[in-house]
């Protein structure tokens, strides 16, 4: 009977232990754990800060030992220096074109054929849809060169609706509403509607188009920031006189200069509008990519 | 009678036609803009046609690929794609899974970090590049500088194979992984916390438990993954393209120590316009890439609960 009264030292020892294994089970994050998060964040934000930093120095603190990485006071000559060196200014409102007019198309292109493909029965839909699913896994680029021998042919290499085009309809965007469709439209709804006579255009605009807003955002967001982000074809089909802000970059890292304190300016200025978006709707784009929203 | 006779045929019409229109525009403009351009590339790729000469284009059959076959160029470049691939892939995926695993817990300002590992993925690839060729210049750059506080001497990254290998890879791990570890997470977090409530009273140790049961339940979304990455990693240009930048830049380095597949079809189809030989490389890149992406799959496909 003596072991009851024991001192209270070894019931204490395994609550050490049992308290880890229930942190464990529960999934509370540990000092540990916030350091490493941590840690990863700064990896993440470093070099965009840093591109900052140099953006705001004088031309002659990127090449400082050790390195400078607290902002200066310098932005602001270097981005007219920029705009002085290049038409930076074209390459800005290239690329808000190509990328308003291109989310645009996509949203609404896909808004409707997803509409169709999820509530409308039509012959042939099951076969169509698995083809949209093909194209998505293909990348396009490899058709670049007749693509580019088609945009000669149309005379429309050099210009910027050589890259809009191309890019007004996605799989991807089609696939994405069709899914999104599906769950958040009842059938009987729209069932309702056709009984009332109403033609499916018109559910289309009534019922279906304001029920997607959500989905439509997420897609709008993705495609805006990647429309935006786009290199390859812009390098290929555009000419350094009418560029992109993407093309203006290259053709500036590549050029005659070797001031890179202006190329990393331009460099954070082509960065300030998806930055933008991203700080305004991060929320919406983590959500997006967690439900499978974006391919990458 | 005619009022309802008309009303019944507009719906009947509207029934059977309207659908098609709804999805004819997408049809349309990706045929004409996606699937036409990609399947004229293999009959371009039969075919002799340099913007430069003067006789126009001339159906040579297999003899592009004939060249192919012997150009060391096209050897080398096959090569940098398939280190890089490696160099790229493997790291993505399993930073991805360490990272979705820490995101996983329940931490506070749980947004603050989730937007932290998405921010490298909306940045652009060519700031991106410019960026990191920065950080990774030989005689300024920061990271020899961090590498000379450990002791380490000067690297120069651009100029080795394996060093510039490593520089570009890491671009990419850097944009892409965080994108990666989001898709791993939403998964997690629909595995049901009862398993690892039963694995703790069994006395798995956290370690285990992520090996045995977060890595194997999550094995759609890693094989996912890996083919998303695969057929992204294995037509890297800008990288290698802005990574020196100049007016070689096409070559991928003065020994071409760096050039990718995609970055030679470029050279071949935008420098030379041997728009021919640049069909028959992106052919033969198509054609790897599943090769490759069927591999991952094979692999990843063995992932198993114990």
């Amino acid at each position: 009977m003596t072991a009851v009264l024991d001192p209270p030292a070894p019931v204490r020892r395994p609550a050490g232990p049992a308290v880890r294994a229930r942190r464990l089970a529960r999934r509370v994050a540990g000092p540990w754990t916030y350091a490493a998060l941590i840690a990863v964040l700064a990896g993440s934000a470093f070099p965009v800060y840093w591109s900052f930093v140099v953006s705001s120095q004088t031309p002659d603190a990127i090449d400082r030992v050790p390195p400078v990485l607290v902002p200066g006071g310098n932005l602001f000559a270097n981005i007219a220096r920029v705009f002085d060196t290049t038409d930076f200014a074209l390459a800005l409102t290239n690329s808000i074109v190509v990328s308003g007019t291109v989310t645009v198309s996509v949203v609404f292109f896909s808004t409707l054929a997803g509409f169709a493909f999820a509530k409308l029965k039509f012959r042939g839909r099951n076969v169509l849809l698995l083809l949209i699913i093909a194209t998505q896994a293909i990348p396009t680029e490899l058709g670049i060169i007749p693509l580019y021998m088609m945009m000669s042919e149309f005379g429309w290499a050099g210009q910027i609706h050589a890259v809009i085009v191309p890019g007004l309809v996605t799989a991807f965007g089609v696939f994405f509403m069709r899914q999104y469709f599906e769950r958040a439209i009842p059938d009987e709804l729209l069932e309702a509607g056709m009984m009332d006579g109403c033609h499916s255009l018109r559910l289309f605009w009534h019922i279906a188009l304001p029920a997607a807003r959500p989905a439509a955002a997420v897609l709008g967001l993705f495609t805006f920031m990647q429309a935006w982000n786009d290199f390859f074809w812009p390098l290929v089909v555009l000419v350094p006189e009418n560029p992109t802000v993407q093309t203006a970059l290259s053709t500036l890292a590549s050029g005659y200069t070797t001031d890179y304190t202006l190329v990393l300016t331009a460099a954070t200025i082509g960065t300030v509008p998806v930055l933008a978006v991203f700080l305004l709707f991060g929320r919406q784009i983590v959500g997006g990519i967690m439900s499978g929203a974006v391919k990458g | 009678m005619p009022v309802i006779d008309k009303t019944a045929r507009r719906h009947r019409w509207d029934t059977r036609f309207a659908p098609y229109g709804y999805v004819a525009p997408y049809f349309l403009l990706f045929g004409v803009f996606g699937l036409f351009p990609l399947l004229y590339t293999i009959w371009v790729s039969l075919q002799h046609r340099n913007l430069l000469d003067e006789g126009g284009a001339s159906v040579v059959w297999f003899d592009n690929y004939a060249r192919l076959l012997v150009d060391p160029y096209f050897w080398n470049a096959m090569g940098n794609t398939m280190s890089l691939w490696l160099l790229t892939t493997v790291p993505q995926i399993l930073f991805a899974l360490g990272i979705a695993a820490l995101l996983n817990r329940k931490v506070r300002t749980r947004t603050l970090f989730r937007m932290g590992v998405i921010l490298p993925n909306i940045t652009s690839v060519a700031a991106v590049t410019i960026i990191f060729a920065q950080l990774f210049g030989r005689d300024f750059g920061l990271i020899n500088w961090v590498l000379e506080l450990f002791g380490a001497g000067h690297v120069d990254w651009q100029a080795g194979t394996a060093t510039s290998h490593v520089a570009i890879a890491v671009m990419v791990v850097w944009r892409w992984t965080g994108y990666h570890a989001l898709i791993f997470l939403a998964s997690m977090q629909a595995i049901s916390p009862s398993l690892y409530e039963a694995a703790t009273l069994d006395g798995a140790s956290g370690r285990q438990q992520f090996w045995r049961i977060t890595v194997p339940l999550l094995r759609p979304q890693i094989i996912f993954s890996t083919i998303i990455a695969t057929t992204g990693n294995m037509r890297l240009l800008a990288e290698p393209l802005l990574f020196n930048p100049g007016a070689a830049a096409a070559t991928g380095g003065s020994d071409r120590q760096f050039q990718t597949a995609a970055l030679y079809l470029y050279e071949q189809g935008f420098t030379n316009y041997d728009f021919g030989y640049s069909s028959a490389i992106a052919v033969v890149l198509a054609i790897a890439t599943v090769i490759v992406a069927g591999l991952g799959y094979l692999v990843t496909k063995r992932i198993q609960t114990e």
